[in-house]
């Protein structure tokens, strides 16, 4: 089993009226089966409303199954007495970074989750230097968090999770908020902490750009886990990924183009780099 | 223009004075109201401007952020002094004029009046202007902290504080585009009378709160997310700890307490 396995997961929003009285249900997640490993960077793609943040939200007890089980290392986060150990073991960062930052300084916010936890206070202040220093963002520690970049702000919420040592991160659409330059800088945070420090990454999104990289895809669509493998196979199924309303990367979306018109493209090339290798040896031969 | 609002105006520079325990401001802040009360002849109030005057040195704040602080509340002032000028009774007449009169002992008043409002605003600003917010409610956190006992809820009404004080920037700026998205599509705040100007509010305040209850929601999970389930069993990367020159700061005051107290009885 892995760090985090969800088996037959199914979660219903309950809908209410104008009264709030119950009226009906909506099916957010459906039959969901999943196992990641430990140490490994899963993506997990869709678009709005296919029900990403519902399952990202189990994964740190923040919703509790309505039906079937989630185990987080192993601990089933139904049971109350595993509250708190799952959320110690998964980190949660959220899409907007203005509403996830309690601190109203840089490094008071990093140290809000170890205060939480009680771990003793020369303690805290290692946690703090050393997450701020993975993030890097030692430079802004006394900084007010109001006057950093979208990015910033990002990395601060992540050096926050971190320094609470979770074995385990979950992005949900981390960079939807942010321009490109600061979704570039939280992606390569995000993978030089999952590389350097052997953290297992769950990342949340729908560009598809910073699914290439990972070990593990999971499409979702209606609640459902639709398609999975590693980048390369579902990339390769292009037509269906497009049925369910996502775009595949710039260059995947070329290459598949040009094979529709006759060249003899292999399925999902991901890099510009790889694609101009195919070009390449097409020109070459004869 | 909204931005020009601030908020625990704090003046960044390394003093004795910033350094202080928070506790220590706060109870020094309250000793030098309480002894501005008790003051009621010339010498005291020369005592007291004496000793502002030795905080505002040692803080190394300008004296004209501090008087700043003056300014917001002039009108005030001057309705007290104008109370104290022509409604208090006493025996010299000075000035007579319609309904009023100015006697000695009013002007007297009206003066030691102003001098107490104007010595307590300064001595306020005084520790908002060397405190941080933050420190200002871990100081009134840990100070009141006896409170919880009584079940005041002290650990999550400072929680509550900082958590203001860290989205009031947030929201002053957020109003700010509102009320540009808003003119943008004609509104007009600037002209008609009170009510319509208040029904102008309208459209701002309307998007402001539901986007302010968002922003609470999304922070409530963030919070849950990073385990927070109140104050019990919480250690604090900042503990607040008593050093010597808090000490001798509780000395001081003391010592300028009794000395009040004394000129007021000897004189
Ligand atoms: N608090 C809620 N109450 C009722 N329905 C909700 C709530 N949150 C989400 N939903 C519904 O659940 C579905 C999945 O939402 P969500 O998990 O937020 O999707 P995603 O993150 O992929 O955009 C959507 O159809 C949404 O309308
Ligand atoms: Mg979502």
């Amino acid at each position: 089993m892995g760090i985090i396995k969800a088996s037959k997961l199914i979660y219903d929003y309950i809908k209410r009226d104008e009264d709030g009285n119950p009226d009906g249900t909506r099916r957010a997640v459906d039959q969901v089966d999943i196992d990641i490993e430990a140490g490994s960077f899963v993506a997990i793609l869709g678009h709005n409303g296919s029900g990403k943040s519902t399952l990202a939200k189990h994964m740190n007890a923040l919703l509790l199954p309505t039906e079937g089980t989630i185990w987080v290392s192993g601990k089933d986060t139904s049971l109350d007495e595993n509250l708190w150990d799952v959320r110690r073991t998964a980190g949660m960062v959220f899409q907007n970074p203005d509403n996830q930052i309690i601190g109203t300084v840089v490094e008071e916010d990093v140290g809000f989750g170890p205060e939480n936890i009680g771990v003793p206070t020369p303690e805290i202040w290692k946690r703090v230097e050393q997450s701020l220093e993975a993030v890097g963002m030692t430079m802004y520690r006394h900084h007010s968090p109001n006057k950093l970049s979208g990015g910033q702000k990002q990395r601060v919420a992540i050096a926050g999770v971190m320094a609470m040592r979770p074995r385990c991160i979950v992005l949900d659409e981390p960079t939807a908020m942010l321009d490109p330059n600061g979704r570039k800088e939280v992606i390569r945070t995000i993978r030089e902490l999952n590389r350097a420090e052997q953290i297992t990454v769950i990342l949340i999104t729908h560009y598809m750009e910073e699914v290439i990289e990972a070990d593990h895809v999971y499409v979702m669509d209606d609640g459902r886990i639709v398609m999975e493998g590693t980048p390369h196979e579902v990339f390769a199924r292009t037509e269906e990924l497009k049925s369910y309303r996502l775009d595949v990367p710039q260059v995947t979306e070329l290459s598949w183009q040009l094979k529709k018109a006759g060249l003899p493209l292999s399925d999902g090339i991901l890099t510009i780099d790889a694609f101009v290798d195919e070009i390449m040896t097409l020109y070459k031969k004869p | 223009m909204i931005r020009d609002i601030t908020i625990g105006q704090y003046y960044q520079t390394d003093s004795l004075l910033h350094r202080l325990d928070p506790r220590t401001k706060l109870v020094g802040t309250l000793v030098f109201i309480v002894s501005l009360f008790i003051a009621g002849n010339w010498l005291c109030y020369a005592l007291a401007a004496v000793w502002l005057a030795g905080m505002i040195r040692l803080s190394r704040v300008p004296l004209s952020f501090i008087v700043r602080g003056l300014k917001a509340v002039m009108i005030l002032l001057l309705i007290s002094v104008g109370f104290n000028l022509f409604l208090t009774n006493g025996e010299t007449v000075l000035v007579r004029f319609w309904i009023f009169r100015i006697t000695l002992e009013g002007l007297r008043q009206a003066f030691f009046m102003a001098l107490r409002l104007i010595f307590l605003i300064m001595g306020s600003s005084l520790m908002t202007l060397t405190t941080t917010p933050n420190q200002l409610t871990d100081g009134l956190e840990t100070g009141l902290g006896f409170l919880k006992k009584i079940r005041v809820p002290i650990h999550e009404i400072a929680m509550m504080m900082s958590i203001a004080l860290r989205f009031i920037p947030i929201l002053i700026e957020e109003t700010d585009k509102i009320m540009k998205a808003q003119m943008a599509r004609g509104a007009d705040f600037e002209t008609g009378n009170l009510i319509e100007r208040a029904k102008a509010l309208v459209p701002i305040l309307v998007p402001l709160f539901i986007s302010a209850f968002r922003r609470a929601t999304d922070l409530a999970m963030a919070m849950e997310a990073r385990c927070y389930h109140g104050g019990e069993a919480r250690t604090r990367m900042k503990p607040l700890v008593y050093e010597t020159r808090d000490r001798m700061t509780y000395l001081a005051f003391a010592a300028y307490l009794a000395a009040m107290i004394a000129l007021n009885r000897i004189f």
